[in-house]
């Protein structure tokens, strides 16, 4: 792993399409700003790993066991 | 068109229930062909892959159990989508079923946001603090109700 050591308002290029900025440092917390192209998602590894688990988890389950949702309003989301 | 479903088997679908998803969904990146169709079980919706029959989701409209539900992604995340209009956007959660059916979760945190007009979706990231990726349904609407009261 590559290791930089920046200052607030410094940054990093990655590639041409990719700039990593420090904008400011807080204690143990440091504030980057990302610019990327639409096509570069850029997630907190920690949300992209629950979101990544949850969709499997939700993937894996059991499709015959849909139940019925007591004392809901039905109302049919494609009228919004 | 006939098409192969994880909860159905083989089933005749309209072409315009088909949905594309070029980024795919998270863990799945490299599914883009998928339909739409109601479960027999309303208000559930299944997203089918048509690349890999085994492969379905169940979608719910998160107004249903969160009447104060907004996605609340980065617009750049939406961007891809080319919402001419917000009203062009349909909002669906994924919801988990466990084996036994009794504690059914829905994703807040990484809604399905699909263009109705070009049958274009993606799944994005909320960045609202208040949506995490296992709300229990019933108990969303148990609190809806004791609200209510």
């Amino acid at each position: 792993m590559l290791i930089l050591a920046r200052r607030i308002g410094e940054s990093i290029v990655i590639g041409d399409q990719v700039e990593v900025s420090v904008v400011d440092i807080k204690g143990d917390q440091v504030k980057l700003g990302i610019s990327a192209p639409r096509s570069v998602p850029v997630f907190r590894r920690e949300v992209y790993q629950a979101i990544q688990e949850e969709n499997r988890r939700a993937a894996a389950a059991a499709p015959g066991a849909l139940p019925r949702l007591e004392g809901l309003a039905m109302r049919d989301p494609r009228a919004r | 068109m006939r098409v192969l479903t994880r909860p159905y088997g083989e089933i005749d679908l309209d072409e315009r229930q088909r949905i594309g998803l070029p980024w795919g969904l998270l863990g799945f990146e490299d599914l883009h062909d998928w339909v739409l169709l109601d479960a027999a079980q309303p208000p559930f919706i299944w997203l089918q892959s048509l690349e890999r029959p085994e492969i379905a989701f169940v979608l719910i409209d998160p107004l249903v159990f969160r009447p104060d539900y907004a996605p609340n992604a980065d617009p750049a995340e939406v961007a891809g989508l080319e919402l001419a209009a917000p009203d062009d956007a349909l909002v669906f959660v994924i919801v988990t079923v466990p084996a036994e059916g009794a504690r059914m979760t829905a994703n807040l945190q990484g809604p399905l946001l699909i263009n109705r007009r070009t049958r274009t979706g993606c799944q994005v990231v909320s960045t609202d603090p208040r949506w995490g990726v296992r709300h229990v349904i019933a108990d969303e609407l148990a609190a809806r109700r004791a609200s209510a009261c």
